[in-house]
């Protein structure tokens, strides 16, 4: 089995801080992680890969320090690593961030299946996993919360709706993005983290993997961002008073106004 | 050399700062930059510093071009080539999604809010419902659409998100509309990116608010990000249809009125032409929900603060007097006390209630953004400076196990249950 990993590097929280003075975001201090969704997927990885053998390749699509953070993924289990970058890449929304991973998937080649995590920390929007999958041609399904069987080129899993659960299934290979209910990610080991400090990562560029530079990075990308400002918090709150008693009390009477 | 790993690779690797920002797609011209410093104060990233009275930009730089517009001695470029715009579409259309053939509140919610926009660009709405016996359509209509596009087909009933997928494109490639908009519910997330990117055109995710720009005509869509913190206004300028999702709840529904006229269209489905390659082999619904959260008006939530997952007891207790859906923050779903289903925030679920009643909360910021715009809220905390009471209509500083069985026996008794 040919395991592909998409991860994200981003902020490691989402406790931004807002400088009151200038209403800007204060970046200072802030560590970059390993997108926390995207250790389900890393996790899920490794254990198909326990299952029924194979290699996992985690990709990732950054500026160059970001093989900080794909080194981290070979300490938890990964095999290769390959960081996409470029200039060209810069400022790419998801169509053009889902372009760019699907020339590298496609230069991987012989794939089974990619794994993406339901959504990052940052931009947030979840949806590289399945503009990802047609740009490749190939199956999606999202939400997984666990891969009940991979058999003849098929795959069988359960995911999560509004409703409850599915169970599906469709062929390989296929982009599955996975929820947090699958795994439990595990630690580093010490091997892994041996083998992180060493391990060759390779750096792929716009050309190596054939993108088309008008559709990848600012110039790709049919969104913008134009503007961003602080929600308002207005707000009149009224906290109850008296022991404990004459608040539920009061609580109580107000409640039955509403409802 | 400074070797901090907190720090961006370029101040590790650079001591100067010539050039660096070229690299990625901003660049600033040394010799015209004056230090002024205006630049600085209107990055929303905060990713620009003067260092020797020039500026730099730290990683994180997002292209948004603020600081270009803010600088008089035009110091700073970002390169991109000109889109071409697509032209030829109009029109406003709405995914109407369904379930079982039951219409989803959204559907209506999203129409309510699409004909304003139509109304604002004096051009026509229209809803695509895609099923099988589909109840109650003509509802679409008096809630402001003039157009249905009907999809009709057994094969449509399950949520079949390769047959969407493919109908959706057909439909949008021959109409040719100018804005789309659908539910970020759980299929609506699945397949609406696919469409987007089969279109090459721009998805925004989960806005929370939605406008036509006067000038341009173009689509503002705004939307919460990094957990709520922040909002960001986002434009998709020159492809089209403009596309977003919003998450049930988050617009309110119009008033429906029969008077209302339009006109039901039935789309052809050629079942031969499409197959799909996900085969649904059995849905195991949640059951432990006996008021469905999404369409509940009121909700009692309980936090890490319940300790153990017994004590979810006192809270359904409460939810029973009061005929309300149980909610959850996150930890007690990540330990096990309750399903997946009844988690309220930023990777559960988005409630509208008139009612939410917060018991052991703190009030995160990922946790409000689930429920922040309920209409009544009332925080019960022993903590008196916990952010819940921030957001809170009514708030009472105590103990819950004390506070809340209290409540539910005087509401008993009120409404001569007890
Ligand atoms: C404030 C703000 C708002 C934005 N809003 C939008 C928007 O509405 N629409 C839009 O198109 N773009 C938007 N963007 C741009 C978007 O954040 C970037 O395109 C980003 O590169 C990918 O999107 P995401 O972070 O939402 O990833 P998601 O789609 O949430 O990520 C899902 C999964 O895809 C994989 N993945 C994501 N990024 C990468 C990567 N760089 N390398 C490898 N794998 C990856 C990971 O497995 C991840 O878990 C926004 C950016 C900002 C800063
Ligand atoms: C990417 C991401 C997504 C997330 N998504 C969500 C989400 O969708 N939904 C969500 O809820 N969270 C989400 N979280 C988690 C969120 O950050 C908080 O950790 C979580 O909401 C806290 O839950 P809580 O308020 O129940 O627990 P805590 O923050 O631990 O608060 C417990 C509260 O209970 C009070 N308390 C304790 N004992 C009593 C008592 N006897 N009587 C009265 N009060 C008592 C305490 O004072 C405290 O305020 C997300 C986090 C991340 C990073
Ligand atoms: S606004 Fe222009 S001149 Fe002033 S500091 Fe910024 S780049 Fe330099
Ligand atoms: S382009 Fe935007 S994010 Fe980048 S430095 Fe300028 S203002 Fe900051």
């Amino acid at each position: 089995m040919n395991i592909v990993i998409c991860i994200k590097q981003v902020p490691g929280t989402t406790e931004i801080k807002i400088d009151p003075k200038t209403n800007t975001l204060v970046r200072e201090g802030v560590k970059s992680i390993v997108n926390p969704f995207d250790a389900y997927a890393l996790e899920e990885g490794v254990r198909l890969k326990e299952r029924y053998g194979g290699k996992v390749t985690v990709i990732t699509m950054g500026p160059p320090q970001a093989e900080e953070a794909l080194r981290e993924t070979i300490s938890l289990g990964a095999d290769d690593a390959i960081l996409l970058s470029d200039r060209a890449f810069a400022g790419s929304d998801t169509w053009a961030t889902s372009y760019v991973l699907s020339k590298a998937a496609a230069k991987i080649a012989n794939y089974d299946i990619i794994i993406c995590g339901r959504q990052t920390l940052d931009g947030d929007t979840g949806q590289v996993g399945p503009e990802l999958s047609e740009m490749l041609k190939i199956p999606f399904i999202s939400y997984v919360s666990k891969v009940e069987e991979i058999k003849d080129k098929h795959i069988r899993v359960q995911r999560m709706i509004e409703e409850g659960h599915e169970e599906i299934e469709t062929t390989l290979p296929a982009v599955i993005t996975v929820a947090k209910e699958i795994n439990v990610p595990r630690l580093p080991s010490l091997r892994g983290s041996m083998k992180a400090k060493t391990a060759k990562i390779a750096v792929w560029t716009a050309a190596d993997i054939g993108v088309e530079t008008d559709k990848a990075g600012i110039s790709g990308s049919p969104t913008r961002v134009v503007k961003i400002f602080f929600p308002k918090r207005e707000h009149k709150s009224e906290m109850l008073e008296g022991t404990l008693e004459e608040q539920v009390e009061k609580l109580a009477e107000r409640l039955e106004k509403i409802v | 050399m400074v070797k901090d790993s907190s720090l961006p690779w370029r101040e590790r690797n650079f001591e100067g700062i010539d050039l660096v920002e070229a690299d990625m797609g901003i660049e600033i011209d040394i010799e015209k930059c004056t230090g002024c410093g205006s630049c600085v104060s209107v990055c929303p990233f905060g990713v620009m510093e003067l260092i020797n009275d020039k500026v730099r930009i730290k990683e994180g730089c997002n292209l948004c071009g603020a600081c270009v517009d803010e600088c008089t001695f035009e110091a700073i470029k970002i390169e991109k080539a000109e889109q071409k715009v697509s032209e030829g579409y109009k029109g406003v259309w709405v995914f109407a999604e369904q379930r079982d053939g039951k219409m989803k509140s959204v559907a209506y919610e999203l129409v309510s809010e699409g004909r304003k926009l139509a109304d604002k660009l004096g051009t026509e709405l229209s809803a695509i419902c895609l099923g099988h016996n589909v109840e109650d359509v003509e509802q679409l209509i008096c809630y402001g659409a003039d157009k249905v596009y009907l999809a009709d087909d057994a094969a449509l009933s399950d949520h079949q998100e390769d047959l969407y997928t493919e109908l959706l494109l057909d439909l949008i490639k021959k109409h040719r509309p100018e804005i789309l908009i659908a539910g970020a519910t759980a299929m609506g997330r699945s397949f609406i990116p696919r469409v987007a990117a089969l279109l090459y055109t721009g998805l925004t995710a989960d806005c929370t608010g939605l406008d036509i720009d006067p000038e341009t005509k173009l689509l503002l869509q705004t939307r919460p990000t990094f957990g709520g913190n922040v909002m960001a206004t986002i434009m998709c300028q020159a492809k089209r249809p403009q596309m977003s999702t919003v998450r049930p709840h988050v617009f309110k529904r119009g008033t429906a009125s029969k008077e209302r006229k339009g006109q039901i269209i039935k789309v052809d489905f050629k079942k031969e032409a499409v197959t799909s390659r996900t085969k649904l082999l059995r849905f195991i619904e949640d059951l432990t929900e006996k008021v469905k959260l999404d369409e509940a008006d009121i909700i009692v939530s309980g936090g890490r603060g319940l300790g153990k997952p017994d004590n979810f007891q006192i809270i359904k207790a409460l939810a029973e007097v009061l005929g309300a859906a149980v909610g959850s923050s996150r930890p007690p779903v990540d330990e096990g006390w309750i399903s997946y289903s009844h988690q309220v925030g930023q990777t559960g679920k988005t409630v509208c209630p008139k009612l939410y009643i917060a018991c052991g909360i703190s009030g995160s910021v990922q946790h409000i953004a689930g429920m922040g715009t309920s209409e009544c809220i009332i925080a019960i905390n022993e903590d008196p400076n916990a952010p819940i009471f921030q957001v809170a209509t009514y708030g009472i500083v105590g103990d819950l196990f004390k506070v809340v069985p209290m409540l539910t026996e005087k509401l008993k008794r009120s409404r001569g249950t007890a």
